[in-house]
């Protein structure tokens, strides 16, 4: 027992500097924001502070550099030198709920894409776990190659494929079709997140279906049940535990990716991914607001978690052992 | 003794193979109503495909599976009145002891009501009342063992299939089980079929056994007629130890082997035709040979092993080895004379295929026939 709490150690402190740390940097970013504030601790508003810096106020001292501007704004009531400060915040989380549709269209398209991927992955998965075991290898390994090709790469095919001049318009002009507006939609990005999460579906449904014994099948045969009643009664709940990691595991990736939406999707259909980067890397700089953002998403995606661990309840995980 | 009348199953000239490697090689047989069948075989010998093409999990390559004067080759196993106790019992892990049992009935629509009194009836059958609730995945080998039964017997089949159902249990269970189960065949009058490799359990519940090598019957009958009437020198081996040498028919009740000749009860040899020598271990005498009045077959002892009952004693000639089991010890390099009745010799039709060796058919080609 202390031999493997000693050996626990390294991963604790590994886990607690890249994770605990920075969840509890993203709360506090969230939480805070930076204000000036004068001598006196008053909170300069941001109109005000741009009237100052407009008529040439020094922040240090209140002298008047240059006087340039129309408007008299009454600044009396300041006290110098400025300073700045931060202070805890709501405004922060309750900025997020502007970006609302942004969340709700990510978490949107996140679902349609992680359905689409279950649809395909289900009965794909069932097929391969019947396999004999020299197949399964090699449908598993048809299943990564993809995945052995570069994130971006994979994605920028696609552009190349669908847009207006890509290959697919190119190949429906020769008998006549199109051309048709593919890329810079919705469709193309939902497209672009079955394509890349896809492995991760078939993956934890393949793994399960494969503890699925072909006995427990036969059995249910045996006792009357047709090809349906085998599939609801034994094969699907057995295959919970999967399906529950699977939608996760597909689900989660791709309700915050920005890479496929900026890709596929055009400026149009902004996702939350996008709109977080923004805020720490693009024009938007706000990490106060980014962070909240990101907290809110995580609050959604453990809200999914927990549904889906629904699926996955104390039965099943006997079932795994 | 129960009605044998009614043939319930009957197969007709089965032949089946798996990858071009034939498993089966023509089979027929007859199982009537009420009766305990036992497959009984090596690994690889086609018993468990025999059980699975009457379950409906295997479609012969030809012949007729024959239900109640119906041929159902093709009809699935829901729609067969069989039912299967499977190798390991293959119980639902998702569902507990109560839902595992009332399943056959679950899919059948049945009202709520007469599952709930169906099921509990079947659990106080196997013993397992109060076990409802419980999960099959923490329950001992042999109460899995018995929601397998109880599941099967559930559908009310006519006949039920055992794959090896006791092989995963530890002696005393098995046989404990072994009284049970004959008990439930006799309670429920419904036909059994039963597999196993183990020839003792096959003796001690059947009322027929199939012994089967190499995809063909060798030979069907009553556990005595088995034991003491083996057709061939491979039933002789496999039903219980036997020494088995070769030998020449001199004429009608006269046999040669091992240098001697030696009166029998057998006939209708051909003169000097070449035949197998079956005598069971406990059937031969042994005599001290320092008393100088051994006339027979003369062998130094190697081995003496005790098996609680009796002594297993292994007896080198010069042509041959034999187990001998008695109940007096000899000690090892003693000199001794074999002797024997007429009537503990039997005498068999030369096999075509040489000596038989037991437990050599590797497991692999069982465990490939299971996976199909």
């Amino acid at each position: 027992m202390k031999q493997t709490s000693k050996a626990a150690v390294p991963y604790i402190i590994w886990m607690s500097v890249f994770i605990v740390i920075p969840l509890f940097l993203i709360g506090v970013f969230a939480f805070t924001t930076t204000v000036t504030v004068d001598a006196a601790g008053n909170i300069i508003d941001p109109e005000t502070l741009g009237y100052m810096d407009g008529a040439g106020i020094d922040r240090e001292t209140g002298e008047l550099t240059a006087d340039e501007s129309e408007e008299e704004t009454d600044i009396s009531w300041v006290t110098f030198p400025l300073t700045e400060k931060t202070i805890f915040t709501l405004d922060n989380i309750f900025a997020v709920s502007d970006y609302l549709p942004v969340l709700f269209l990510s978490i949107w398209l996140a679902l349609i894409a992680t359905a689409i991927c279950l649809i395909i992955s289900y009965p794909l998965s069932y097929m391969i776990s019947r396999m004999n075991f020299q197949r399964q290898n090699i449908m598993l390994m048809l299943v990564m190659l993809p995945m052995w090709m570069n994130f971006l790469l994979r994605t920028y095919a696609w552009m190349t494929l669908l847009e207006r001049n890509g290959w697919i318009n190119k190949l429906l002009a020769l008998i006549g079709l199109g051309p048709f507006e593919m890329i810079n939609s919705q469709g193309a990005v939902v497209l672009g997140m079955v394509y890349n999460y896809l492995p991760f579906m078939i993956l934890p449904l393949y793994s399960i279906m494969t503890k699925i014994d072909e006995r427990t099948i036969e059995s249910a045969q045996d006792l009357g049940a047709g090809a349906l009643a085998v599939f609801g009664r034994v094969i699907l709940p057995l295959s919970m535990p999967g399906i529950a990691s699977g939608i996760t595991m597909v689900f989660v990736p791709a309700v915050s990716t920005f890479i496929i939406s900026r890709m596929l999707g055009g400026g149009t259909n902004m996702l939350i991914g996008d709109l977080i980067d923004l805020q720490f890397l693009g024009n938007a700089y706000n990490p106060n607001l980014g962070a909240a953002m990101s907290l809110v998403l995580m609050i959604f995606v453990l809200l999914c978690m927990s549904l889906t661990n629904q699926l996955d309840n104390e039965e099943m995980e006997s079932v795994l052992l | 003794m129960k009605s044998t009348k009614d043939k319930i199953v009957e197969l007709r000239n089965i032949r089946m193979d798996f990858d071009g490697e034939p498993v089966l090689r023509g089979i027929n047989l007859d199982i009537h109503d009420n009766e305990f069948v036992t497959l009984l075989g090596p690994s690889g010998c086609g018993k468990t495909t025999t059980l699975r093409i009457i379950g409906g999990f295997v479609t012969p390559v030809s012949g007729d599976v024959i239900f109640e004067g119906k041929r159902i080759n093709d009809l699935p196993p829901y729609k067969r009145n069989v039912n299967t106790i499977f190798q390991k019992y293959a119980l639902f892990p998702h569902l507990n002891v109560y839902e595992n049992v009332a399943f056959g009935l679950r899919v059948k629509k049945t009202p709520e009501k007469e599952i709930l009194s169906r099921v509990v009836e079947m659990l106080e059958l196997v013993d397992l009342e109060g076990y409802e609730k419980r999960s099959v995945n923490n329950l001992s080998g042999g109460q899995q063992q018995r929601v397998a039964i109880a599941r099967a017997l559930i559908n009310n089949p006519k006949v039920l299939l055992l794959d090896e159902p006791l092989g995963a249990l530890d002696l005393k269970l098995r046989k404990e089980m072994q009284i049970e189960l004959k008990k439930i065949q006799q309670r429920m009058s419904i036909t059994f079929v039963y597999v196993t490799h183990d020839q003792e359990e096959a003796l001690t519940m059947s009322d027929t056994v199939v012994v089967m090598s190499n995809g063909i019957i060798q030979q069907i009958g009553s556990p005595q007629d088995i034991y003491n009437e083996p057709s061939n020198a491979f039933v002789a081996d496999f039903i219980g130890e036997s020494n088995i040498v070769s030998g020449i028919m001199r004429r009608d009740h006269l046999v040669e082997f091992c240098g001697y000749t030696f009166e029998c009860l057998d006939s209708g040899f051909e003169e000097s035709e070449e035949v197998d020598v079956v005598i069971r271990p406990e059937d031969i005498t042994l005599s001290d040979a320092s008393n100088g009045d051994v006339t027979g077959i003369r062998g130094v002892v190697e081995t003496v092993t005790f098996k609680g009952v009796h002594y297993e004693i292994i007896v080198n000639t010069p042509e041959d080895i034999w187990i001998i089991h008695s109940t007096k010890a000899r000690a090892v390099n003693d000199t001794v004379g074999i002797s024997m009745t007429p009537d503990d010799i039997h005498i068999m039709k030369k096999s075509e295929r040489p000596k038989v060796t037991r437990y050599t058919v590797n497991a692999e080609v069982e465990a490939d026939e299971a996976n199909k």
